[in-house]
Parts: C-alpha cells; sequence; structure tokens
C-alpha cells in the first residue's frame, strides 16, 4: 500500500520536475511565455548577469561530464570537452550565463545529473 | 576476466544491452533498491500543505547532515546561505523524486529480465543517473579524492571499504560502457 502510494506520487512528481527543470532545454526555450518579454528584461539578458558554475568532483568521469554538457546544453563535443577538461584541470568552469531563472533550472539540471553545480552573480 | 565482455554494449538497432551474471544482478537490484530509499523525500507528513507537496515545494528543505545527500542535493548558492535554502525549497523535492523515479526505472527493467537486459535510450539514460547517483553516494563513503584510488584499491580484504571501493570500481567500468553507448556521435 505504502509503495503503491509512493509510486504514484513519483509518477507525479517526475512530470511536475521534468516540466520545471525539464532536459529538453529547446521546448523550455521556445514557450510562448518566452516570446513576449518587455524590452527591459531583454536589456537584461543581453548582459549575462548570473553564470552556472560546475566544479571539479573526484568521482564524476570526464566521459559523463562531457556527455551531460552535450546532453543539455547541447554543446558541439569540441565546447563540451573544453568545458570539461577546464573543470577537471582548473577545479571549475563557467558553463552558462543568463537570467538567474535560466541558471536556477541549469543548476537545478546539474544536480539532477550528479554534478556538482553552483550559480553567482557575474560581478 | 568475463567483464571485459559484460557492462553495456549498443545494439546494431540502437538498444542497448546489459549483461549481468545472477550475482552482478542481485547486487545492482540492491544498491538500486538503497538509492530509491536514500534519495526519497522523508515519509509523507500529513500536516504538509498538499499544495506545496503536488508542486514540489518542500516546506522545511535543509541542507542535509548526511555528507553524501548533500553530495546529492548541494547547495546552489556556496556564499549564500538564505539563497540556498530558497532554491532548496523549491528544487530538491522535485529532485528527489526525479532521482528516485529514474532508480525505479533502473530496477524495473533489471526485475523485468534474466542475465541479458535490454533497454531502450530513455530506460538507459536513466540507468546512467542512477549509477551517478549510487557512485557519488559511495564515493562519499569511501571518501575518494583524486589521488587515493591505488591506496583504497590496495587495503587488505578485511578492511570494511575493501568490498566497498571493488563495487564502486565496477560501478566505474559499467558506467564507462554505457556512456560509450549514449554519447551522441
Amino acid at each position: 500500500m505504502k509503495s503503491k502510494t509512493l509510486m504514484s506520487s513519483v509518477t507525479l512528481m517526475n512530470s511536475v520536475s521534468t516540466t520545471r527543470f525539464g532536459h529538453d532545454r529547446s521546448v523550455l526555450m521556445t514557450a510562448p511565455v518566452e516570446l513576449d518579454r518587455p524590452e527591459a528584461e531583454e536589456v537584461v539578458a543581453t548582459q549575462r548577469p548570473w553564470i552556472t558554475i560546475v566544479w571539479n568532483d573526484p568521482v564524476n568521469l570526464m566521459n559523463y561530464v562531457t556527455y551531460v554538457f552535450m546532453t543539455y546544453f547541447s554543446y558541439p563535443r569540441e565546447k563540451a570537452e573544453q568545458l570539461m577538461m577546464q573543470v577537471h584541470q582548473e577545479g571549475r568552469a563557467v558553463v552558462s550565463s543568463g537570467r538567474r531563472e535560466e541558471m536556477e533550472r541549469d543548476v537545478a539540471a546539474m544536480h539532477s545529473y550528479g554534478l556538482w553545480a553552483t550559480l553567482m552573480r557575474d560581478d | 576476466m568475463s567483464e571485459v565482455v559484460r557492462g553495456f554494449t549498443r545494439t546494431l538497432t540502437g538498444r542497448i544491452v546489459l549483461r549481468v551474471d545472477i550475482v552482478e544482478k542481485g547486487l545492482l537490484a540492491t544498491l538500486l533498491e538503497q538509492l530509491i530509499e536514500f534519495v526519497s523525500p522523508e515519509s509523507a507528513d500529513s500536516d504538509a500543505d498538499p499544495l506545496a507537496a503536488i508542486v514540489g515545494i518542500a516546506e522545511d528543505a535543509q541542507r542535509p547532515e548526511d555528507p553524501a545527500l548533500a553530495r546529492l542535493f548541494p547547495d546552489a548558492y556556496p556564499d549564500d546561505p538564505e539563497a540556498s535554502a530558497d532554491f532548496r525549497r523549491y528544487t530538491e523535492r522535485g529532485l528527489r523524486e526525479a532521482k528516485a523515479a529514474a532508480a525505479t526505472t533502473a530496477l524495473n527493467s533489471l526485475e523485468e529480465s534474466g542475465e541479458k537486459i535490454t533497454l531502450t535510450v530513455d530506460q538507459a539514460q536513466a540507468w546512467l543517473g542512477a549509477l551517478a547517483d549510487i557512485r557519488l553516494a559511495l564515493g562519499s563513503r569511501l571518501e575518494i579524492t583524486e589521488d587515493n584510488h591505488e591506496e583504497l584499491a590496495n587495503l587488505p580484504d578485511e578492511d570494511p571499504r575493501s568490498g566497498m571501493f571493488h563495487l564502486y570500481d565496477w560501478l566505474t567500468y559499467l558506467t564507462e560502457t554505457l556512456v560509450r553507448c549514449l554519447m551522441p556521435r
């Protein structure tokens, strides 16, 4: 009984979280609500004031990190590998930038893949 | 040495196949069950706001004390505890549910098959996420760093970490083979 309740709630929650932090970025970014932004917000978006940082960790495999950058951000292999190497060698890399809500979505997505990610203002 | 032909492989039709023996299958099932229990949100509180639960807001999400859980659900704002707590309130429940759902998908595929498990790409992606989470949890328990692999690999058998490290090492191998199957060409 308990596990049945858990399962139905898992299914429900999973669909909710997929909507909010789904991997299919293009769907999220082409949602109609994104199309009519007031001008003020476009200015903020151009300034790109927030950044997502992925930090090195001793567990995640190099090819896995590359795979995540290619899959979630749709980065070409070369860019994904460069970022992965930067994480590996320098301890961290900026993997995306944009509005704060977008960066929160990226950070949550990185956490869903098990990558250690944070966000901050790009001062 | 039979391990060389094991792990995940990709078929010509694009499906992904995992071959395991009965012992390995039992180990994977146990690990996936433990992961589901580990990441699932604390049992539902009947006083909790049902609407908050439906939209995935955890009312009292705090940084987990367990280092393995803290690694799976890290602070989003390293220098801002308040913003981190806010972020946690809006994301952690959904993340926990998604991780548990991925592990459940992997576990179901294991239980529905024999020693040859054939997966769709979606199922394989669920496996990849679950393997990453299990390795992060084990890595945290083992206090793995960039430099102590050899030390851990050479622990005497009676050291409880020895078995855990060999398990971790095997999961690393499985992950390598699975990433190779899923990597966009």
